[in-house]
């Protein structure tokens, strides 16, 4: 039997997009796993990512570790993102190298439990420049309910033409 | 296109009790697979913030194991080393202690586990919500198959409602 199952893939056509959006996600699996390739219109070094769980605009907080090829910083959850969605990896922005996408993953595990759901991020957001991006993000939405809709976004920004985003449902048995 | 089976469950423990010993052992793991991905998510029960997870193979606790992490916590970056050690660091465990309802993760990758050729590497990651994000490698200095493991945390008991899967990872 396969347990790594393909639920949904999104890629964003051409004049772009707000968001991402997984909808009426089943409630069979144990884990969720997001492949993420990105790039956004931010005029910066790199892009953003965030990600909202059910259309949920409260309970987020994270903590991001990462480098830019000459120094290592940390993050914690504040202002927006520690409200209004949660940090899910930088993309490329509209400042990196043209045609470059972000590579990231999203790990969700018991997405359908009664704890705070948490996740982790692992990605990197390349850029032939002195400035790029690599880092490890932990987040959680503090809220019981199951996790039925995924919103990837990226605020005030659009996703570029060929950003896409992989759904998997992972089952332990 | 319907993407190929290549991450199967070989074995699962949800605990439906505290477990006072915190220990978790896969046995018998079958040789059929490239990699092994261990994914862990609940949380121990002291009053401060986490515990730690650690690994041993095949019973071995000799000095046998080394580790490096790379970590997020209280707003500071930092890198902490273990060598010789009797067990792999694998990632921090957070403790109940922290509020009832966070759990932690930790994702633990085995790397060419069934090979008797080389010294087996491990890529971890911990997530403690409100705490802590981890990164970190491992080497434990046997060239032995893995046929089994043993998780530990240091922290006891774990919680009912903890979760311990193994998956296997078959290469293309």
């Amino acid at each position: 039997m396969a347990n790594m199952i393909p639920i949904s893939t999104v890629t964003v056509g051409s004049g772009g997009a707000a968001t991402i959006d997984f909808t009426g996600i089943p409630q069979i699996y144990t884990d969720l796993l997001i492949k993420v390739s990105t790039r956004d219109n931010l005029a910066y070094s790199w892009g953003q990512g965030y990600i909202r769980f059910n259309g949920s605009i409260t309970g987020y907080d994270g903590r991001q570790l990462y480098g830019n090829g000459s120094s290592v910083t940390t993050a914690t959850g504040s202002g927006n993102w520690g409200t209004n969605y949660a940090l899910a990896g930088r993309g490329t922005g509209a400042s990196t190298t043209a045609n470059t996408f972000s590579n990231g993953e999203i790990y969700i595990p018991n997405y359908g439990g009664s704890y705070y759901k948490s996740y982790s991020y692992d990605g990197t957001a390349e850029n032939n420049a002195t400035s790029a991006m690599a880092e490890i993000v932990g987040g959680i939405w503090s809220n019981t309910a199951p996790i039925t809709s995924i919103t990837l976004l990226t605020p005030s920004q659009t996703w570029q033409q060929y950003s896409t985003a992989t759904l998997y449902g992972i089952r332990k048995y | 296109m319907p993407l190929p089976s290549t991450m199967t469950p070989i074995a699962t423990n949800t605990l439906t009790s505290n477990l006072a010993s915190g220990v978790i052992t896969f046995s018998n793991i079958p040789q059929t697979y490239t990699d092994l991905v261990i994914v862990a998510v609940g949380q121990g029960y002291t009053s401060s913030s986490y515990g730690n997870l650690q690994v041993q193979f095949n019973g071995d606790t000799g000095t046998n194991y080394s580790s490096t992490e790379l970590k997020e916590f209280a707003g500071t970056a930092s890198t902490s080393r273990r060598s010789t050690q009797s067990y792999l660091f694998a990632t921090s465990f957070l403790d109940a202690g922290s509020a009832s309802l966070l759990v932690g993760t930790s994702i633990i990758n085995v790397m060419n586990y069934a090979n008797a050729t080389t010294y087996k590497t491990t890529l971890s990651r911990g997530n403690l919500p409100g705490f802590k994000t981890e990164l970190n490698v491992g080497l434990w200095r046997s060239t032995a198959a893995i046929t089994s493991l043993t998780l530990t945390a240091n922290d006891t008991p774990i919680n009912a409602g903890a979760s311990f899967t193994l998956y296997g990872i078959k290469a293309a």
